[in-house]
């Protein structure tokens, strides 16, 4: 008390690792209290019972098997881009623009099912859409780690930039393709012939799309966990210098890495035209190339966990969509309580990383 | 490592089962036998006040939010029939996008029991019509779309409203306006030049500014326009950027057909008087907005609705007039428009209500110095392009009489496109 020198009343400490169970105890606690938040200010803002806005949230997902399923495509599409930019990130090579590569793929297939539909046969498309939105993609992710390997450019701005450019060339070609003339739109591709659709498994028109992400997932894993190639990456991305001096070509790794990243980004592109829209816009990407940074960080970029995080976004997107619908509320209100919600989450990792301790007795040793 | 394979497989599996059992219960929902039994047998002359109409449940579909001027037109439409008609049972879907969403929205709609689902959105048509196809018990609306009329899908309808009238008198108003300025000596007879911010060079939109043109001409002949594009319908940074360059070109009136504030703020800004569209702008825009047209889709939705209540049949294809109200003219700001601007609007307006004046008269334009006598528009959108039906007979050129959306996509004479 008497004491000059000043205690501060609260410190903080760097933690240890902690156990599985208590990260997991402060995640759930930081949920709790995300929702507690929410419900004070549903409450106070709209005047709706909280208890109310949560049973719309929840059934805005599993609200009807209709629902269900579009919660497993939203997952299933976020997922794919979300693992598609993975790579890149456990490399320390900031792409964001999963959208443009994306949108790059879309524009393919899109290309192939117009371009080839009174050309090749119905198979003969799907392959020719595989192998260019593939493609596609991989050039849209090559370019820039291209020029990062080679003089060693901003990815973050470089990728960002190239999202544009996918966006621009998609509208232009939606000009080009429009159905009916000066619309701008282009409409539901091949929708008698159905040239180019990928198949539907059984009555379950978005099943195809969780499958491919599925396995494209679980490969994630193991390439990324038990391939020489995995490793490779995850030690550019650590230290450069390092990596250099145990003999790994590090420009090589972050063009190769960054082809894996686009060519994914691109199935996720054709999945979203040949497989459930059958039809090009700019905005069919939907901004998952930028969600899915969000998806990749809070999983730590495990592919795993990442089947988690996505549902959790697109679990608040759907819930967001439902109040929006059943109170009449704007869209904006669900995305305020994402927003909180995702707050208390990234927020709780403070504290799994970190210990505040009150000053109550004697000094602890440092 | 093992711990974690297991994991992922229990996982997989878990996954799977889920969608097993998710999959199983079939998903449409048996709601609709009565409304079913309606539709077949219009009974409705027979003792109508007795028998109880069919509940509704209305769903509608939305490309924005209240944000996009289009948008709201159509949310405060929808709001207001379902309050005429008594409606209480009614659901919003906002920032539904023109893709597979569409389908999931109204798909899910189907679901919470909607019997009547309507979409504001062109782009929107396609996925509305595969939903349509899939629940045949339930009537689907679409505004400014066209195939309603040729792809046989008897619950699918198309609506629009004549809302070149509407701008036919935004462009008297803009004319007055002109000749305010002539007979102030600001600009001379040879200045008397508008300019119009276009989405797409789509007959929806031509259709719109030629209308506006010839209005603004019936009262300031010596007048000229120019004309820019977007290529998107909603822009602001587009929309304000054509604003700006279009004042740079020497036009002295603006107008658009674009659904964002970014033009009205780019003249407010410079001090241009402007024609504005979906609704007012007098709030933010006080110094230079003159009037604005906007289709009320309040009528059609009544109508519509009410037929979905009666059991009887909707139209194909329904076309709102300036007569029933579908196509009406916000306040007009005294403080921008020229003096006697109302009383003229009055007596335009009354005009084409009772048919003694219309707007694609042949005889008050030509193309390529020519009158036209007849013109072939692509009325069928079978995809193909090919123009299909002569729309020109008796000196006028019929729009929005062969189906509900516009066709007029003639490039008359008078007007620039200064992109070309």
């Amino acid at each position: 008390m008497n004491k000059k020198e000043r205690t501060p009343v609260v410190h903080i400490v760097k933690r240890g690792a902690l156990p599985w169970y208590g990260s997991w105890g402060i995640r759930g606690c930081a949920i709790l209290a995300a929702l507690i938040v929410c419900g004070i200010i549903t409450s106070v803002v709209t005047g709706e019972n909280p208890i109310q806005v949560y049973v719309a949230i929840f059934k805005g997902s599993f609200g009807t098997s209709r629902k269900f399923w579009v919660l497993l495509q939203n997952i299933a599409m976020l997922l794919c881009v979300s693992i598609a930019v993975t790579p890149a990130f456990k490399m320390r090579f900031w792409n964001i623009g999963g959208e443009g590569q994306a949108l790059a793929g879309a524009l393919a297939s899109a290309a192939c099912m117009i371009c080839l539909r009174n050309v090749l046969p119905n198979w003969a498309v799907i392959v020719c859409m595989v192998v260019s939105s593939i493609a596609a993609g991989a050039l849209w992710g090559f370019i820039p780690a291209f020029f990062k390997a080679r003089w060693n450019t901003n990815e973050t701005l470089f990728t960002l930039m190239m999202n544009y450019v996918a966006i621009q060339l998609v509208a232009y070609f939606s000009v080009v393709w429009e159905s009916p003339k000066g619309s701008g739109n282009i409409g539901i591709i091949n929708q008698n012939t159905m040239i180019g659709w990928l198949p539907q498994i059984g009555r379950y028109k978005y099943l195809l799309n969780v499958i491919i992400v599925a396995l494209l997932t679980v490969g994630m894993y193991i390439y990324l966990n038990y391939s020489k190639h995995g490793y490779e990456l995850s030690v550019v991305g650590e230290s450069e210098r390092t990596a250099r001096y145990v003999g790994i070509k590090v420009e090589k790794v972050i063009i190769r890495t960054m082809l894996l990243s686009g060519a994914i980004c691109g199935i996720a592109g054709m999945l979203l035209v040949g497989g459930t829209s059958h039809t090009l816009t700019s905005s069919i990407v939907d901004n998952r190339g930028f969600t899915a940074v969000m998806v990749a960080w809070l999983a730590k970029f495990n592919p795993i966990w990442m089947i988690f995080t996505s549902f959790l976004l697109v679990f608040l997107g759907r819930g967001a969509g439902e109040i929006a619908t059943n109170f009449s509320l704007n869209q904006s209100f669900g995305d305020i309580l994402t927003g909180i919600i995702l707050f208390f989450i990234i927020g709780s990792e403070f504290f799994i990383n970190y210990k505040i301790s009150f000053h109550h007795s004697g000094k602890k040793e440092d | 490592m093992k711990k974690l394979l297991a994991i992922t497989l229990a996982l997989v599996l878990c996954v799977g089962l889920f969608a097993g059992c998710a999959g199983d219960p079939t998903p449409t929902p048996s709601q609709a036998p009565e409304t079913t039994g309606n539709v077949e047998t219009p009974e409705t002359t027979e003792a109508p006040a007795t028998e109880a109409p069919a509940k509704l449940k209305a769903g509608f579909i939305f490309l924005h939010d209240e944000n996009s001027t289009y948008d709201l037109n159509f949310i405060n439409a929808a709001k207001e029939a379902c309050q005429t008609l008594g409606v209480e049972e009614y659901l919003f879907k906002t920032g539904i996008p023109e893709d597979e969403s569409c389908y999931d929205a109204a798909a899910e709609l189907v679901d919470e029991g909607c019997n009547f689902v309507f979409a504001d959105s062109f782009g929107h048509e396609p996925f509305l019509v595969q939903a349509a196809k899939e629940f045949p018990e339930v009537q689907f609306c679409h505004a400014t779309g066209t195939q309603a009329h040729t792809n046989g899908v008897p619950n699918y309808h198309n609506a629009f409203a004549s809302i070149y009238e509407g701008r036919y008198l935004g462009g008297v108003a803009a004319g007055l306006k002109l000749n305010q300025m002539i007979a102030e000596g600001t600009i001379t007879e040879d200045q008397a030049k508008l300019g119009y911010i276009g989405a797409f060079p789509y007959a929806e939109v031509k259709s719109g500014y030629t209308a506006f043109f010839l209005g603004a001409r019936s009262v300031c002949p010596s007048v000229t326009m120019d004309v820019t594009f977007t290529n998107s319908w909603y822009d602001p940074t587009l929309e304000q950027e054509g604003a700006n360059k279009l004042i740079k070109n020497g036009c002295v009136v603006i107008s658009e057909h674009a659904d964002s504030m970014g033009a009205p703020n780019e003249c407010q800004q410079q001090g241009v008087p402007f024609v504005f569209y979906n609704g007012s702008a007098a709030d933010a825009c006080p110094d230079t907005y003159i009037v604005a047209s906007r289709i009320n889709w309040a009528p059609y939705l009544v109508f519509a609705m009410q037929c979905v209540m009666d059991g009887t049949e909707i139209p194909a294809d329904w076309t709102g007039t300036i007569a029933t109200d579908s196509v009406c003219m916000t306040e007009l700001n005294e403080k921008a428009a020229a003096p006697g601007t109302a009383e003229k609007l009055e007596e335009v307006k009354a005009a084409l209500a009772d048919g003694s004046l219309k707007v694609f008269d042949t005889a008050t334009f030509t193309v390529g110095g020519q009158t036209l006598t007849e013109y072939m528009a692509d009325v069928d959108d079978m995809g193909d392009f090919v123009p299909d039906t002569n729309v020109i007979s008796d000196g006028l050129f019929h729009e929005s009489k062969f189906r509900s959306a516009p066709y007029f996509d003639i490039d008359i004479d008078g007007i620039t496109n200064i992109d070309a």
